[in-house]
């Protein structure tokens, strides 16, 4: 598939005009478009090193823009904006006012590895998607993601008991993300999930949602699990130059 | 006649004890049909799935490594069959990085440590996929010997998914010439239903992706590429999609409700797991593989064809 290419020139800085003579000469029309100047003076340039320091984004240095992970993206096929060599590029060079233009879906990435697949130099560029997308989060441009989201409720059942339980989470997250669990769609799909199950299987499936599944003896792995989170937390925001409240 | 695999450790994990509830059942009545022992990994915990590396990856590892380490270390067992592709992938996933990271390793031991048991060393144990069990332990011919009510010309689109292929690197095993398994072109499961008598129809999406990973949180665009799944099996001539994995099943079986639902668009095509295709094949009957648990009906349509 072509890769549509993004332009640095931004839209609002082409300029046409419908009527216009300068020196006697008319310039009027597409034919004459103005590009207003813009100088970057933004860049940061720790950008790189940054996005290196968050998991999954460890290999970005490697990069050589050959575009073998926007050609293979799932996303991508579905919505030309969704870029990651562009991405990857703005990074490297340190262009962050231009990433965040797109910051609002680099979350979409779906892990489906077709970019890892594909890439001739090893970056796992769906890593750097989930690096890219925490950064926004943990820099404070965007607010935390639905997929964010999605991994935070589901992460904390695992931690807390070991397993997950499907209904909760279903629930916890739909709470959370202050969605009715009420919708047509889901309705009809509970209706045909239940409707050849004897009665014996489904008050099992009731018991299973009071009870929670769990694994015995988690104790011990859930406090090691939580520090462990905690020391990673205060590493990451010391990379990003994020001071904590607390200890300043 | 293959002797592999004969007696293995059964991981499950948390989605074939929820809306994966079939795939357990099925993949179970198939050893007990087969005459293969499943031994259950003892209190598992899950692998982490596709959420607990977007908060840290290496809890991802230690979680898997922790449900390795039990079959491998407590039990003794050589090889864990894990039929969930997230399962599958994530104890994969551990493997390698345990080889290969010596970080992954410092925080797989200090956690284990913590945690009160053994950790986990890369070598210790063999991660295969229920394909592979099949294949090895069974082969084509030993099924083909044994089907008792064959498929009869089922038109078979099958499905394989994201986590069985990718990342190449996880999986050594793959892409070793004649034989081995394909990450490009995968053909166990092709080769198994061929073997039980239905024709594997040419998809063309044998691995593309269903957006399980956002069905919830980005569910536009999964309903988008789940309808293309579907859509493409129809127009390929296939009457059921055979799939290998709880996250594609369910993802599949509920955007074909949300698309026809939000979008107005139906399909007809049956989802069904190849387990549960297999199963039939051996002559078990539908409720023994669970095919009264799929959301997508099929009952009416495996009488039709004399499997049920």
């Amino acid at each position: 598939m072509p890769i549509h290419e993004k332009s640095l020139i931004r839209p609002e800085n082409l300029h046409v005009h419908e009527e216009l003579e300068i020196d006697g000469v008319d310039v009027s029309g597409h034919w004459s478009t103005f590009i207003g100047s813009r100088v970057v003076t933004d860049y940061n340039e720790d950008l790189e090193e940054e996005i290196a320091a968050l998991p999954g984004g460890e290999h970005i240095h490697r990069c050589w823009q050959c575009g073998s992970c926007t050609n293979s993206c799932t996303v991508y096929a579905v919505n030309e904006d969704f870029n990651p060599r562009y991405w990857i590029y703005l990074i490297r060079i340190g262009m962050e006012e231009e990433l965040l233009r797109d910051g609002d879906i680099i979350w979409q990435c779906v892990s489906c590895n077709k970019c890892t697949y594909a890439c001739p130099r090893d970056v796992a560029p769906e890593g750097v998607m989930k690096a890219t997308a925490h950064w926004l989060e943990l820099k404070g441009h965007r607010p935390k993601s639905p997929s964010i989201l999605f991994d935070e409720v589901f992460s904390e059942q695992v931690f807390a008991t070991g397993k997950i339980e499907e209904g909760r989470i279903v629930r916890d997250f739909f709470r959370r993300t202050s969605q009715p669990l009420v919708q047509e769609w889901l309705v009809e799909m509970v209706r045909r999930m239940v409707r050849h199950l004897p009665l014996k299987q489904l008050m099992t499936m009731g018991w299973f949602t009071i009870l929670r599944p769990r694994t015995r003896g988690w104790g011990r792995a859930r406090a090691a699990i939580a520090e462990h989170v905690a020391e990673e937390e205060a590493r990451r925001r010391a990379a990003l130059g994020l001071v904590d409240k607390a200890t300043e | 006649m293959a002797q592999k695999y004969q007696k293995v450790a059964y991981y499950p994990g948390c989605a074939l004890e929820g809306s994966g509830h079939a795939y357990d059942r099925s993949t179970r009545a198939l050893g007990k049909a087969l005459g293969l022992d499943l031994v259950e990994v003892k209190n598992w915990n899950c692998c982490g799935a596709m959420e607990v590396k977007n908060v840290d990856p290496k809890l991802q590892t230690y979680l898997s490594s922790r449900v390795m380490s039990i079959a491998a270390k407590e039990m003794g067992f050589d090889a864990v069959m894990a039929p969930c592709n997230g399962c599958y992938h994530n104890l994969k996933k551990a493997e390698y990085d345990l080889a290969d990271d010596q970080e992954s390793r410092d925080v797989v031991g200090k956690l284990s440590e913590a945690a009160g048991h053994a950790a986990y060393q890369a070598g210790n144990l063999e991660t295969i996929h229920a394909l592979d069990w099949i294949k090895e332990a069974i082969g084509e011919d030993g099924l083909g010997e044994r089907v008792k009510n064959s498929l009869k010309g089922l038109r078979v689109a099958n499905y394989y998914g994201c986590m069985y292929t990718r990342p190449r690197h996880i999986f050594p095993e793959k892409d070793q010439g004649a034989g081995s398994e394909s990450t490009s072109q995968p053909h166990f499961m092709d080769d198994l239903l061929a073997a039980a008598g239905a024709v594997n129809v040419d998809y063309p999406l044998k691995t593309a992706c269903c957006g399980g990973a956002h069905t919830l949180s980005d569910s536009d665009i999964s309903t988008k590429l789940v309808l293309n799944l579907l859509q493409t099996a129809e127009a390929a001539g296939a009457e059921v999609i055979a799939t290998e994995c709880p996250t594609c099943h369910t993802g599949l079986e509920m955007h074909q409700v949300r698309a026809e639902k939000m979008l107005g668009v139906k399909t007809t095509v049956k989802v069904l797991y190849f387990t549960q295709l297999l199963g039939l094949a051996l002559g078990l009957k539908p409720r023994k593989v669970g095919v009264h648990e799929n959301i997508s009906d099929s009952i009416g349509f495996l009488k039709e064809k004399g499997l049920a």
